[in-house]
């Protein structure tokens, strides 16, 4: 069975953050905010996070503040709940959550839960469980989670549970991996789990994994080493993962690995790209890769930094 | 970021690239200015098009395009024909960004924010729709889409629903297309709609018609929820039951304060050694309910006032819904001899958590026998520990021929209204039944074998209790051996699945005459997973050892557990143990002998109560004398689930955490435990 080839990966994750000139580079510029928590997590993952200028990092954080107290994807453009979290998830890998006016954050971020208790991504009113966990995962790692109101939150990612017993990004919206994961994450982050049919949900889960040991995210679609941390995280979280075979995932997120050059794509032969070097760790992580520190499920960030946060006085 | 094919960059496409994302950036950096400085002039505007139209994603463009023409829209001189002017534009950039990339949120959303100011027509959208679900009928963007113009132009469920129709007639394996259609059936449904009244006439058409799905190809998956929703919809009814109850109705509960009887004829089922001073009643639903309390549920006796009963949800967190209730019942200290009668539901108030009333009143009742404990409690030797290898345990698969009493009939509440159990139930199963039947002859494949398992399920479940057996058991056991040979990437589901099935099928054979505790062996099963609680309310002590249980997820239905054995199983970790935090008479555990320590990843961790799923209620005391010499960042498994406990004994030898450090934490935790590993503690 093939390795996970560390240190091409940790090479390919520094030189995606040097490279701002590719032509995928700039059509990415507006979520580099995601592409940071991204590569960064993963490289905590892989044991290598000391090898980055922490306080450059910080200060280009800083500068995507913007008044509302929300956080732009990139220096010049307009906050959102997105990069919001994933701003605060790289303040947390650092330790540096003391930088921020966690007053501020909030207030941005209460603002944006509506009546119905779901919440909107930015101030254009776009609606989507995806913003219920970011919203819920964000305000738990700043420890004020009691700022938003829980209960309507809950109630409106329950009315976005399908039949099938997953969840989507809207009340009738189809179950998507992604969305399940948002969904279930949330609803672990506030000791909701009760309310998931697990068995149901576990089913539907597990039938995820095709005969080449890879996830999709939807039945009859393909498989994509992403789905390796929605599906996955999603499984653990329920206490269903060992319904999938977990070997065969291994060897399939192994095999997306581009061992000369470094990343993992989303399935094997296809081009690289940071997002998908991220998943497929992350996943091995939760597959107990050996090698790779323990990563958390609902806040998708490493053990130890969510332990720091919760448990040391 | 998806479906590019790998290819080693060759230098003039590395120059290509470069210049195009020269050119990309010089756009990004003119429409920033426009944008910072609030510039909305149609050059501007007509930039940020440009922009969208290479890079759909670039959201802060669809913000300013909105700002555009609300800048617009609020000018002197705007009229209908010039707002319509500016409105059509903006659909068009949108069809444009759409074409470029048909998944992208920001497009979709701006389209949604256009039609907010009242244009367009349903008819434009609908073929916009059709062109894009054309392209790809799973692209969940659009069907989100056309729920929302369905829903803002009032277009009627059953058009919709004639849709879905034409949708999956093109093409069966379309999973979107059928999700889309039991959203609408059960938006229907719950209507009562005119001619969607009835489940029994409608069910049976959508199983034809799920049927074509299934049976043309059996490996895909489109059909598979939808047929299993359609089963889900044909036997569950939407009134919560009460499914058990501890004590049964009619039996005969023997409170003794000590470990020995004296001799008396009781059912093992009803006897409970209690130290408190109070027994616990237990209520166990089909589904969970909200609601109960001493108005809801009445209890009658001599020696306790019905108000001071306190019902309590068995359930994470705060939640105020569970399946399994419970009321602890004081107990005077002296010879009692008392009937007591439990009335459920009798006023309105239960209600399950989709918000259907418990609409069948029951009333059980069991007579309670006091026996004043014969020696002090306190001089009892704590010397003793408590082994399992007891005589009169009840060991599992051990029947006699004749079964004196069918004991679980005892607890199994008989709801005497579905008798006549709609029969279009049963027919409508026995059809599902027979067709599978045939599919497996023909084609020997999973999904045939696992729905005709689930199938001869749920009829046994609709038959039972008024039928004495669960007549397809050995059928089905055997139809999960065969999943787990045919399926091995799922091997484990298939197994858990059985696990559950073993347990239904277990009926005990009682003779009237027991001595001592109650106490059942359900050890070297190879079950890998607990089930049919509702049976198993009556068990003091179980042993579970040698069997390969990962969880013990619902065990805290068990309320009576007073000695629990989970040696040699495949426990992973001490959030694991979260269902026993529940059981209150819990003395004595083993857990020697697991994989507690082995496993970095946690599979229990939101499961269990802590402030990581923020569901440590207000009751947390944190005992500072603990806390400051246990190092919580390295033990809050260990705090958190034990700190309730009231265990006189544990083994947990065998486990790589338990090292002498751990134990010496364990201590800690827990200053009543007077046995770990076999050694007593001062």
């Amino acid at each position: 069975m093939a390795e996970l080839a560390v240190d091409k990966h940790f090479k390919y994750i520094l030189s995606v953050e040097k490279n701002k000139d590719s032509f995928e580079s700039v059509v990415m510029d507006h979520l580099r905010m995601n592409g940071a928590y991204w590569g960064l997590t993963a490289l905590d993952l892989l044991g290598k996070l000391d090898s980055v200028n922490v306080d450059e990092v910080i200060s280009w954080i800083l500068k995507c503040q913007r008044e509302s107290g929300g956080f732009s994807g990139n220096i010049g453009y307009d906050p959102h709940i997105l990069y919001t979290l994933s701003a605060v998830q790289v303040l947390a890998l650092f330790n540096k959550l003391d930088v921020l006016d966690i007053d501020k954050v909030a207030t941005y971020i209460t603002g944006l839960q509506n009546e119905d208790g779901s919440f909107s991504g930015d101030m254009w009113g776009e609606v989507d469980t995806r913003f219920s966990y970011i919203a819920i995962c964000c305000l738990s790692i700043l420890c004020c989670l009691d700022k938003i109101n829980v209960e309507k939150a809950v109630s409106y990612i329950l009315s976005c549970k399908n039949l099938d017993g997953g969840f989507g990004c809207t009340p009738g919206g189809e179950s998507h991996a992604g969305q399940i994961f948002c969904c279930v994450g949330a609803l672990a982050l506030t000791g909701s789990l009760h309310y998931v049919d697990k068995d149901l949900l576990g089913w539907w889960l597990c039938e995820r994994q095709v005969k080449s040991g890879g996830l999709n995210g939807r039945p009859e679609k393909l498989p994509d080493v992403c789905y390796s941390w929605w599906v996955l995280s999603s499984l653990i979280m329920i206490d269903r993962v060992h319904w999938i075979d977990k070997e065969k995932l291994v060897k399939f997120i192994l095999d997306c690995q581009d061992v000369e050059n470094g990343g993992i794509s989303d399935r094997p032969d296809d081009a690289v790209d940071v997002y998908h070097t991220y998943f497929g760790v992350a996943g091995l992580s939760l597959l107990n890769y050996p090698g790779l520190k323990a990563i958390d499920p609902a806040y998708a960030l490493p053990v130890d930094v969510v332990n720091r946060i919760f448990f040391s006085g | 970021m998806h479906g590019r094919p790998r290819k080693a960059p060759k230098p003039e496409d590395e120059a290509a690239s470069s210049a195009k994302a020269q050119k990309l950036r010089a756009l990004q950096t003119q429409f920033f200015s426009f944008h910072h400085n609030k510039i909305y002039t149609k050059e501007a505007v007509e930039l940020s098009a440009k922009l969208l139209e290479i890079n759909p994603e670039s959201y802060t463009a669809w913000n300013y395009r909105k700002l555009a023409v609300e800048h617009y829209l609020n000018l002197p001189d705007c009229n209908p024909d010039s707002i319509k002017s500016v409105l059509d534009d903006e659909l068009r950039v949108v069809e444009n960004a759409l074409r470029q990339n048909f998944k992208s949120y920001g497009a979709w959303h701006h389209r949604k924010w256009v039609l907010s100011k009242g244009h367009s027509s349903i008819d434009n959208e609908l073929r916009l729709l059709d062109k894009f679900q054309k392209a790809d009928s799973r692209n969940f963007h659009a069907w989100n889409y056309r729920r929302f113009v369905a829903e803002s132009m009032k277009r009627s469920e059953q058009d919709e629903l004639k849709y879905t129709e034409d949708m999956i007639y093109a093409n069966f394996s379309n999973y979107s297309a059928w999700h889309n259609r039991s959203v609408l059936l059960s938006a229907l449904f719950d209507k009562k709609a005119e001619g969607f009244l009835l489940k029994e006439k409608v069910l049976p058409e959508e199983y034809e018609f799920i049927h074509q799905a299934i049976f043309t190809d059996p490996d895909d998956q489109s059909g598979w929820f939808y047929h299993l929703w359609l089963l889900d919809q044909t036997v569950t009814t939407d009134s919560p039951l009460l499914a058990s109850s501890w004590p049964g109705h009619g039996s005969d509960v023997l409170l003794v304060g000590d470990r020995c009887y004296n001799g008396s004829a009781f059912s093992p089922f009803s006897a409970l050694h209690s130290d408190s001073g109070s027994f616990p009643i237990v209520l166990y639903f089909n589904q969970p309910v909200r609601g109960v309390n001493s108005s809801t549920v009445t209890v009658e006796c001599g020696f306790n006032k019905n108000e001071d009963l306190l019902w309590k949800p068995l359930s994470a967190s705060n939640s105020q819904t569970a399946r399994v209730w419970v009321a602890h019942l004081k107990v005077p200290s002296s010879d009692l001899h008392s009937t007591v009668e439990v009335s459920v539901g009798h006023t309105k108030g239960i209600i399950s958590t989709r918000g259907f009333e418990y609409s069948h009143p029951s009333m059980l009742s069991f007579k309670v026998h006091v026996q004043p404990m014969e020696r002090d409690s306190s001089q009892v030797s704590v010397a003793e520990s408590i082994s399992l290898r007891e005589e009169n345990f009840k060991v599992y698969g051990k029947q006699s021929e004749e079964s004196i009493i069918d004991s679980f009939d005892q607890l199994i509440i008989k709801n005497g209204h579905e008798t006549t159990a709609s029969n279009w139930r049963f027919e409508a199963l026995a059809k599902e039944i027979e067709c599978f039947r045939e599919l497996l002859s023909l084609v020997d494949c999973k999904i045939g074998k696992l729905t005709l398992a689930r199938l001869l399920k749920a009829y046994d479940a609709m038959s039972y209790p008024f039928a004495n057996k669960l007549v397809h058991s050995e059928e089905v056991l055997e139809l999960y051996s065969d999943l787990m040979k045919l399926d091995r990437t799922h091997y484990q589901f298939y197994k858990d699945e059985r696990s559950i099935v073993l347990l239904q099928k277990y009926k005990d054979s009682v003779s009237s005459a027991i001595c001592g505790p109650i106490c059942l062996r359900l050890n070297n099963l190879s079950l890998s997973r607990m089930g049919a609680f509702e049976k198993l309310l009556w068990v003091q002590m179980l042993d579970l050892s040698h069997n390969e249980l990962q969880s013990i997820e619902g065990l805290k239905a068990m309320q009576l557990l007073s000695c629990l054995s989970l040696r040699n199983n495949k426990l992973r970790s001490l959030t694991a143990l979260e269902p026993l935090r529940k059981l209150k008479l819990l003395r004595i555990l083993d857990i020697s002998y697991n994989q507690i320590g082995d496993h970095s990843i946690d599979t229990t961790r939101y499961v269990c109560s802590s402030p990581l799923s923020h569901s440590v209620g207000s009751e947390l005391n944190r005992d500072e004398t603990v806390t400051s010499d246990v190092a919580l960042i390295n033990n809050w498994e260990a705090f958190y689930i034990f700190k309730d406990f009231n265990l006189n004994q544990l083994d947990i030898v065998g486990n790589t955490i338990a090292d002498e450090k751990f134990k010496s934490v364990l201590v800690k935790i827990m200053p009543k435990l007077k046995q770990l590993d076999g050694k007593l503690l001062d």
